[in-house]
């Protein structure tokens, strides 16, 4: 059973034409999309700033409650 | 306290409309291309014609290119989120987790088995097999957006959740709800058969071009009769989804409603403009013609809102400044009410830090008294609950106008189609080919109306796009927007290159992927 579905993503791989392109084309971008966009310039804010989520609950309780503070509500 | 820099919200709000638009051009074709090879592959069984195999296999290969160059660029929205948007992810965290799973883990069994069945299968599997893997993978495809558009339906009208001030999250009370939320699933109906719409155009257009250079000419009118009973059917079906979903916005976003509609003053048997060019000069507090021109439908806004021809629907104006008469609360006074909850929810902050637990539980349920308020606790001045009524108007326009071509298109078509008519009438084979430009603008311009006729709210009611953005540089966000510009620029410059490639190529015996 193992063995066939292997025969049958490999024929289907081996035999592809432009697939071979689109494949590339696929692992270049998740490449770039993960390993530098993702990596490089996108962190999680709050997972990177806060080691738990009583930390992260805080501060976004502290941006709730103080901006309103700042926009006249106390 | 981080102030947050208005340029921020700016530069993170244009990233987030350029992903998702750029996102928007891969996915409808994907979503309506599944179901027309679907189609022509059932015919291929049922008739046993090798003809249509080889019809199929040349859709089949165009889809597969759409699917890979547009695979994964819905995941740079999910890196927004976590970096431009923390704060909107955090509070709309446990309302998001579970549709998105969904969705992943969807995707990702689907597109492993199924996927790899229609593509490597043929002659593998039994052409049943084959076939009801098709089906699948076009089943598969739309429900996977099911789940993205339930998430957008919530942000559109929040249910099924209750606002935990202990975690500042919102928490699913009731799945149900919000898989029923009526605006998700309006919303779903219209945008995967509008998909459809622009698939059937997709192939029309292809297939036009064939027949103007004389070539593979019965290939070309065979997918032409699919493609266009296919359209005509499912353009009826995006005109009356698009009418659920209006209604949808007319009972939630009534402020979103008077955008589309540049209706500044509300009205008994308001008129729908059918056409019109909005006065630029035209202001909140004047009195001028909000139109220079325009052709209307005396009562058409509010039968098709509220099903009634002396419906009252209200204005900007209405929704601003309050209607005692129509019993339309003023956004003063819901500002009011939203910082009685923010003073709540600071108060109940303070209480819990000091132990004070009599404090506390008075001041939660303050907080709950008002909570329905709470984004207008964030807002300046009523006037900033007014979203870009020209752009919100011609967008909107744009997708009715286009959209009602398109039905004409389909039916033309379709006839000359049957009486054999099609392959010397030139002007409509060119109209065929210029529809689906059309046709992917009508999709963005729909996108437009819905996200930025719902400004200021990233959360309606509850979130102001502005308490939505994290604290961060406004220049990195404006170096990440260039970065992704250049991107997704170089993906659709070689979609369409590998796509106009296969085109003049034309339908093999062998498929091209």
């Amino acid at each position: 059973m193992i063995k066939t579905i292997y025969q049958f993503y490999h024929d289907g791989f081996s035999n592809m034409k432009l697939g071979k392109k689109l494949w590339l084309l696929i692992a270049i971008k998740l490449f770039i999309l993960f390993a530098v966009i993702k990596y490089f310039f996108f962190p999680n804010i709050l997972e990177e700033k806060f080691d738990n989520d009583t930390q992260r609950s805080n501060y976004i309780l502290e941006q709730l409650t103080l901006q309103g503070e700042d926009n006249g509500t106390h | 306290m981080e102030h947050i820099d208005p340029s921020l919200i700016d530069w993170s709000r244009t990233q987030f409309a350029l992903t998702a638009l750029y996102h928007w051009i891969f996915v409808p074709l994907t979503l309506g291309l599944t179901f027309i090879v679907a189609i022509m592959e059932s015919i291929y069984v049922k008739t046993g014609n090798p003809w249509w195999k080889k019809t199929t296999k040349f859709w089949m290969g165009l889809l597969a290119i759409n699917f890979a160059i547009g695979l994964a660029t819905g995941i740079i929205m999910e890196f927004e989120f976590g970096t431009n948007w923390s704060n909107y992810s955090w509070i709309v965290g446990d309302i998001f987790g579970a549709p998105l799973a969904i969705e992943g883990l969807m995707a990702f069994f689907m597109e492993s088995t199924f996927f790899a069945i229609m593509f490597f299968g043929w002659d593998k599997v039994s052409k049943k097999t084959h076939l009801l893997s098709t089906w699948l993978v076009a089943i598969g495809s739309n429900l996977s957006a099911l789940w993205i558009l339930i998430a957008n339906g919530w942000m559109q009208h929040p249910v099924g959740m209750t606002f935990n001030p202990d975690t500042a999250r919102n928490e699913m009370t009731d799945f149900w709800a919000i898989v029923f939320n009526p605006n998700a699933y309006t919303k779903f109906l219209h945008t995967i058969s509008s998909g459809y719409v622009l698939a059937s155009l997709f192939v029309i257009a292809i297939s036009s071009w064939y027949l103007l250079k004389k070539r593979d000419i019965q290939f070309a009118k065979r997918s032409i009769i699919v493609a266009s009973s296919f359209g005509l059917i499912v353009s009826l079906f995006t005109l009356t989804t698009g009418d659920d979903s209006a209604r949808q916005v007319a009972l939630n976003q009534p402020m979103k409603l008077a955008a589309m509609e540049g209706l500044y003053d509300g009205k008994s048997n308001a008129e729908i403009v059918t056409f019109g060019i909005l006065n630029p000069s035209k202001t909140l507090k004047d009195t001028q013609e909000p139109f220079l021109f325009k052709v209307a439908i005396p009562g058409g806004l509010s039968l098709l809102s509220y099903h009634n021809f002396d419906a009252y629907v209200p204005g900007i104006k209405q929704i601003v400044y309050g209607d005692k008469e129509h019993k339309i609360m003023s956004t003063k006074e819901k500002i009011a009410q939203g910082k009685l909850a923010v003073k709540a929810l600071t108060d109940y902050k303070k209480a819990k830090k000091a132990g004070d637990k009599k404090s506390a539980k008075k001041a939660k349920d303050v907080f709950e008294t008002h909570s329905q308020y709470l984004g207008y606790g964030y807002l300046k001045s009523p006037e900033d609950i007014v979203p870009n009524v020209p752009i919100t108007f011609y967008a909107f326009h744009t997708m009715v106008g286009f959209g009602t071509w398109f039905i004409l298109l389909f039916i033309l078509i379709l006839y000359t189609s049957m009486t054999n008519e099609l392959h010397n009438k030139r002007w409509l084979l060119l109209a065929g080919i210029w529809s689906l430009p059309m046709g992917y603008i009508a999709q963005e311009a729909g996108w437009i109306t819905a996200e930025v006729g719902r400004q200021p709210w990233a959360i309606q009611d509850m979130l102001p796009v502005g308490m939505a953005t994290s604290s961060i540089s406004s220049g990195s966000v404006m170096f990440t927007f260039w970065m992704f510009a250049l991107l997704f620029t170089g993906l659709l410059i070689a979609e369409v290159k590998i796509m106009t490639t296969q085109i003049k190529i034309g339908p093999k015996e062998e498929s091209h992927v």
